[in-house]
């Protein structure tokens, strides 16, 4: 038992519990196909501005630059080259699966052959002098898949 | 058409890792009242409030609801705004805007965050899209790690380079009676040494080479507020006001694999609308101080080239010559910066109430140009690499 | 003071379960927004975005639609609560000197979450939230205690149901057109007394989109404006024991300032229809209490005269009000825009005659804590 004194006062705190809020996001008709053809099919596709001829992954209805509707999906490649990365060594917890990542891992922005935009994924490396930008890397799909974005099991280094 | 905008009045609380002495609304009122204080006005002088935090940290909905009680907000107007890292300068600015618009005189501004009543980078993760970013994810860091190796990689910056800002920032804070972190370890050391310490200790954890602990803001409970005012008043309430020369913000992005990993653009876009607003041309020379948010080290090299200080890859070359310092010609972040106290919601706000205090000639141990700041350049920055610009100035703009 | 007229609207359809993400209902919402006023996004100045973390599943939830919403090198902020204090915040920005034009978005997607852990949120986790309460059972204290106060009984309530379901017939956007009658409305499920089912307004999906302007940003536009002549905004009190439930006192407050900037002394003689934030049954007469057009405790009086119904004096909700339609966040300014087509004479089946000054209110908070009214006019 403490003392109480004037100076010492206990400070209490609630705790949320097992506090939760599911979601069920919509993924959208552009999404869909994206994850559909790499479900099916082990494939990317993107989506080209009309005005701009940009080529986004994963695709969206609207170029935000030119803020027109886009339709015209685009094949892309599988493999690509590294824009931007980083070798993970700080593990987090995501909020909404409880995953936690093994660290260390590379993560890199791959900007895959046709596209303009970069895709953010895991890489199956963690050697500093072979993830680094301008390395080519290519998609490794799991065995069986579901249609998310986890059916890309992770980029390999292409030597 | 539009009134001159003056702030007359900043508060803070002092801010802490866990402040567990009060709960939301009494902190948010710690802050409140010494804003009031810091204009000599009462709540009742106030014509509407403004507040912003970034929910999942506390896990309230409608924060502006459930803390009417403490931000003074009872039968008053009041709303809330929130874009992620960004709030606090984005309820500056929606703080301006009321009182520019002619339809409120006296305007609240509330910035605040409880960071430790929350798992913060769960929080942060859920920023980002569910579907297509968070399933592989590299987390909170993840994106400024990558920026960091990026800039490393496009010209000759070391590790040094962005220990030399940490140390800067940390150094600052020690002037900062309300700032989070106080390594006063700092003190008995040459900055040169304190570099070569935090680039080789085993105990400096490595997150995502380059950005090890000491490259980062920590995560902290804290609030701010700030007084607008309108140009009929302002200079009766406060004698020597901070006026708002120009404010803009660019968010242009939606996901991060959209960014420019180059360039800051936003940053740059924003900042060369509010030059431009100004009439500022060489930014170097004409601005006196500024508080930037750098949510990282290797932030204050690059980013100081996006507003355009210097040319490109010269960032560190202005830091090692010691231009960033208290006594150099541009001295950045005074106050310590988001790398010695991040309440998010509070830590845009921080940057433009150290800005106007500059400005006022009220930093007390962090003053600047001997209390003679002509223009302060504050900045706000957060999800998927927004950028926020106000200017603040000694002078009523024309 | 200058003035500021809304130029453009645009609307989703409001329902369940819609399949567009967000930024798709944004585009739709800000692209009919933009065509109404006979524009493009070239002619907007700044964006208001409106969107609530807790409600989309992830913090910084505007980030999602900054492309969809127009974003690029352009000022950007967003509001989160209610569309219509959106609103009244592009207004401000579009009088600031910075800007001539405005373009504010809402969305929401009831849909995809449990709206009774979402509303839960929004109460006190120290003191009240472990109780379970949410917008639906604290409504339900509040109808009780206006009940107690006005003698109101459940009867008087689902006149609104009934009122506002029928009118919804009319309107294309909204999610329950439906004939019900009152003793519908007695026999729906209890699910928190007093309030039934058939008391309480649904979960929607859906977004809304205005353009606003100032004079000079006008000229950029092809449409006739519809002049915001009045706005107000005020917040009671947060813990539900702080304040009267049943004495709306912060939207008498904020009425009485759109009123007095509108120059209106007698809101129900000199407004011709009135769109207000019916999230519950009950809620509509105590609006009527705290906008004036009727006396404390005269809620269910007026709406038993029939003053309020489609043939009245003060026709009341002839959208259908947020009882037939309810994507929180939106219905305020989708309650904004419905007054704005009324007085343009574009309101189709649900026009009332010769409509020319509209009100307009949104609530944010639990049991209408705060409040936006906005007097619109030609």
């Amino acid at each position: 038992m403490t003392q109480k004194s004037e100076q010492q006062q206990e400070l209490l705190t609630v705790n949320s519990g097992e506090a939760f809020q599911p979601f069920e996001w919509s993924v959208g008709k552009y999404g869909s196909k994206f994850l559909a053809e790499i479900r099916d099919n082990q494939k990317f596709i993107g989506i080209k501005c009309p005005k701009c001829g940009r080529v986004y992954v994963p695709p969206r209805k609207v170029c935000g630059r030119c803020y027109v509707e886009m339709d015209e999906f685009v094949p892309v490649s599988t493999e690509g080259e590294i824009g931007v990365c980083a070798i993970i060594q700080f593990g987090f917890i995501d909020p909404s699966t409880g995953h936690q990542e093994p660290v260390p891992y590379g993560y890199a922005f791959i900007k895959l052959d046709g596209a303009d935009t970069f895709l953010p994924y895991y890489i199956d490396s963690t050697d500093p002098e072979k993830v680094k930008v301008g390395a080519r890397v290519k998609a490794v799909f799991e065995e069986k898949r579901t249609g998310t974005m986890l059916d890309i099991k992770h980029f390999v280094l292409l030597d | 058409m539009g009134k001159r905008v003056a702030i007359v009045g900043f508060g803070q609380t002092y801010q802490r890792s866990s402040r567990k002495d009060v709960n939301g609304p009494e902190l948010i009122n710690e802050a409140v009242r010494a804003a009031l204080e810091d204009a000599g006005l009462t709540i009742k002088d106030i014509d509407a409030i403004v507040i912003g935090n970034m929910d999942h940290f506390e896990g309230v909905n409608y924060v502006d609801s459930w803390s009417v009680e403490g931000s003074g907000g009872v039968m008053k107007p009041i709303f809330k705004l929130t874009t992620g890292g960004t709030t606090g300068s984005t309820v500056a600015m929606a703080g301006y805007y009321h009182v520019a618009s002619g339809m409120f005189d006296r305007v609240l501004v509330i910035g605040w965050e409880k960071n430790s009543e929350s798992d913060t980078t769960g929080a942060i993760v859920t920023a980002f899209n569910p579907v297509w970013e968070r399933p592989r994810f590299g987390g909170a860091i993840a994106g400024l790690a990558v920026e960091a190796s990026k800039y490393m990689h496009n010209y000759k910056v070391t590790e040094r380079d962005g220990a030399r800002v940490a140390v800067r920032e940390r150094l600052h804070a020690l002037n900062n009676p309300y700032t989070h972190l106080h390594q006063e370890w700092m003190k008995s050391m040459e900055i040169e040494q304190i570099v070569d310490l935090l680039i080789t200790s085993e105990e400096n954890q490595m997150l995502a080479y380059p950005l090890r602990m000491s490259d980062m803001c920590p995560r902290t409970d804290g609030a701010a507020a700030a007084i607008f005012a309108s140009e009929d008043i302002a200079e009766k309430i406060a004698p020597k006001p901070a006026w708002v020369v120009s404010t803009h913000n660019r968010h242009n992005y939606a996901l991060l694999g959209d960014i420019d990993w180059d360039s800051n653009d936003t940053l740059e876009s924003a900042s060369k609308a509010v030059f431009k607003d100004a009439g500022i041309k060489e930014p170097f020379k004409e601005i006196d101080v500024c508080e930037l948010y750098l949510p990282y080290s290797y932030a204050g090299l690059k980013w100081m080239e996006s507003i355009g200080f210097c040319g490109p890859g010269e960032g560190p070359k202005l830091v090692w010559d010691g231009h960033t310092d208290m006594d150099g010609e541009l001295p950045v972040n005074p106050s310590g910066g988001v790398m010695s106290s991040n309440p998010i919601g509070a830590t845009g706000l921080l940057r433009v109430g150290e800005g106007a205090l500059q400005v006022m000639g009220k930093a007390g141990d962090r003053q600047v140009k001997g209390g003679d700041v002509k223009y302060a350049f504050t900045t706000g920055f957060g999800g998927c690499n927004w950028a926020d610009v106000m200017l603040l100035g000694k002078k009523k703009p024309s | 003071m200058e003035k500021i007229a809304i130029v453009g609207v645009g609307q989703t359809t409001y329902e369940r379960n819609k399949i567009e993400t967000f930024d798709e209902l944004v585009f739709e919402a800000a692209t009919k927004a933009l065509k109404d006023a006979g524009g493009e996004i070239g002619d907007i100045d700044n964006i208001v975005t409106v969107s609530n973390d807790f409600w989309d599943g992830r913090t910084i939830s505007s980030m999602a639609i900054q492309d969809a919403a127009g974003s690029w090198g352009k000022d950007i902020s967003t509001v989160e609560g209610d569309g219509s204090f959106g609103a009244l915040y592009g207004m401000m920005r579009a009088l600031s000197g910075s800007f001539d034009t405005t373009l504010v978005v809402s969305h929401m997607k009831g849909s995809e979450s449990i709206m009774n852990l979402i509303t839960n949120a929004m109460f006190d986790p120290l003191y009240q939230r472990s109780l379970g309460i949410d917008a639906t059972s604290s409504a339900a204290l509040q109808a009780r205690s206006y009940m107690e106060m006005s003698g109101a009984t459940e009867e008087d309530f689902a006149l609104v149901s009934v009122k506002n379901h029928k009118n919804a017939k009319n309107n294309p956007h909204a999610q329950l057109p439906m004939d019900v009658t009152v003793d519908d409305v007695m026999k729906s499920k209890k699910l928190a007394d007093p309030l039934k089912v058939l008391d309480c307004s649904p979960i929607s999906d859906g977004a809304a989109a205005v353009v606003l302007a100032n004079e000079k940003g006008l000229k950029k536009f092809k449409k006739d404006p519809v002049w915001i002549k009045g706005v107000g905004h005020t917040s009671d009190s947060y813990t539900l024991g702080y304040r009267d439930l049943a004495r709306p006192r912060a939207l008498e407050a904020a009425s009485q300032k759109a009123f007095k900037m509108a120059g209106i002394k007698d809101p129900l003689k000199e407004l011709d229809v009135c769109e207000l934030y019916d999230a519950y049954s009950y809620m509509e007469l105590m609006w009527y209490e705290g906008i004036g057009i009727t006396k404390e405790g005269k809620g269910a009086e007026l709406i038993k005269s029939g003053e309020t119904g489609m043939d009245g004096s003060l026709p009341v909700n002839p959208s259908g009000g947020v009882i037939s339609a309810h994507p929180v966040l939106v219905a305020g300014l989708t309650r904004l825009i419905e007054a704005t087509l009324q007085v343009r004479g574009e309101a189709d089946k649900r026009q009332i005659k010769g409509a020319k000054t509209a009100l307009a209110q949104g609530i944010n908070g639990p049991c209408g804590q705060a409040h936006c009214i906005f007097i619109v006019g030609t």
